[in-house]
């Protein structure tokens, strides 16, 4: 883009690529609108959350009790990874049978959405704008570079932890927890019990879905900016694009992977401790 | 970095993800693994308790060879004690039978000789009383000596 003999500057390239093609066709500008959608994240997380069922459905319908094929053992590693996680981290077999589909689900899904980083990062938005025939058409691919999206799937978990919070000790007993623990049972310490429970599943929650958006967001502006030095069309700037471009792709895999993996052991160990009384 | 509604659709997405996947993913998949975790099991099972059959097998042959030269051997001697047992009765029985037959011949030579010292008897005994008879016609009577003579061929018996 920035090759262009009215190309952006590099400070309106990394902001056309920061803003998400949402349903109102400019920049939203409130920091919380609900009025809008970012038509980009939910295409693209939307889609691979497909991808994603195709690809399980698929291993599910596959699988026998025989030999198993490549495909399927890879799917099966997966598999017996999660379980084994959920196994150690939740201690209720009732409770697995649906916390375990969760994380694997989470685990595939955010990998998948991730992935989109190693996409080129003009390539989609370019295509993107030949297909919609506006040549300054916004598109961010990463729905994980999206605190929408980030958010949305970390207080899914805040939801599985209230639902396990109150079926496993009862609506009472939870409501007892939010104001005897983690201090004790007091009436001084009533108040200051139940503020450190509201802040801790805030701080859980926020945390959860920041650190993904944090990793694929920073991940993403790095791929941009070395993108830019590509964009100076200079040697210097086609070397150091290759190297640079090269190096921060094969770190981002471990990215990808890690972040996709920190995600779902924090949703077991969040529905875990929703199991467990103080 | 704005939030949106985009929030709720993904959050609303999350949970029809993870509900397909608990519902039709997840359940064949961990059968699966655990119909092939419990065949690989009984697999092992048979395989150790083949093992142990064949062993006991082995086992089983190498008595069985045992008794078998054993009573190989026990029929060897009882037929070798059974043969010595028969050449014996036919070595007595030879000799008995050669016994006999030496008794049988000795009696008929027995016989045949007292038969033939009869015979020479008789004869020494006419030709006693030829030449007697020869003496006598010239001095005694053959009637009145025949009892003389009679006594003498007694004797000679």
């Amino acid at each position: 883009m920035s090759t262009e003999a009215h190309g952006p500057t590099a400070g309106e390239y990394i902001v056309h690529h920061l803003t998400h093609f949402n349903s109102t066709g400019h920049a939203q500008s409130a920091i919380i609108d609900w009025s809008v959608w970012n038509l980009d994240t939910l295409f693209f997380s939307i889609g691979l959350g497909v991808v994603t069922l195709l690809i399980l459905i698929k291993a599910a319908g596959a699988a026998t009790s025989g030999v198993p094929g490549r495909f399927q053992a890879a799917i099966e590693i997966l598999v017996e990874m999660v379980a084994d996680q959920a196994k150690g981290i939740v201690h209720s077999a009732e409770s697995r049978k649906f916390v375990a589909p969760v994380a694997l689900t989470v685990f595939f899904w955010i990998f998948l959405m991730n992935s989109m980083d190693f996409l080129p990062v003009d390539l989609l938005p370019k295509i993107w704008a030949l297909i919609s025939g506006d040549e300054h058409a916004y598109l961010r691919v990463v729905p994980t570079a999206d605190l929408n999206g980030t958010l949305g799937m970390s207080i899914g978990v805040l939801l599985i932890c209230l639902y396990y919070n109150i079926k496993i000790k009862g609506f009472g007993g939870w409501v007892h927890e939010l104001f005897t623990a983690p201090f004790g049972s007091h009436p001084l310490l009533y108040p200051i019990n139940f503020l450190m429970q509201m802040i801790e599943f805030l701080a859980k929650t926020v945390s959860h879905g920041m650190r993904l958006f944090g990793n694929m967001y920073a991940g993403e502006l790095v791929f941009m900016l070395i993108a830019l030095m590509g964009g100076t069309a200079t040697v210097f700037g086609f070397l150091g694009h290759v190297v640079a471009g090269s190096i921060w792709a094969v770190f981002h895999i471990l990215i990808v992977a890690l972040q996709a993996f920190i995600f779902m052991m924090l949703t077991l160990v969040y529905i875990g401790q929703a199991h467990e009384s103080h | 970095m704005n939030l949106n509604a985009t929030l709720v659709a993904q959050l609303v997405v999350f949970f029809i993800l993870a509900w397909v996947t608990m519902k039709f993913v997840w359940p064949p998949i961990v059968k699966a693994l655990d119909e092939r975790a419990k065949k690989i099991a009984d697999g092992l099972a048979a395989a150790d308790k083949a093992k142990s059959d064949l062993a006991h097998a082995e086992k089983k042959v190498v008595e069985e060879l045992r008794k078998a030269r054993e009573s190989a051997t026990d029929v060897r001697a009882s037929a070798e004690k059974q043969a010595a047992v028969f050449l014996d009765e036919a070595r007595a029985e030879a000799a008995r039978i050669i016994a006999q037959a030496r008794e049988a011949a000795e009696a008929e030579a027995g016989v045949a000789a007292q038969r033939a010292k009869e015979a020479l008897r008789d004869q020494v005994a006419q030709l006693a009383v030829a030449g007697a008879e020869k003496i006598l016609r010239k001095e005694i009577n053959a009637q009145a000596h025949a009892d003389l003579l009679a006594n003498l061929k007694q004797e000679l018996q």
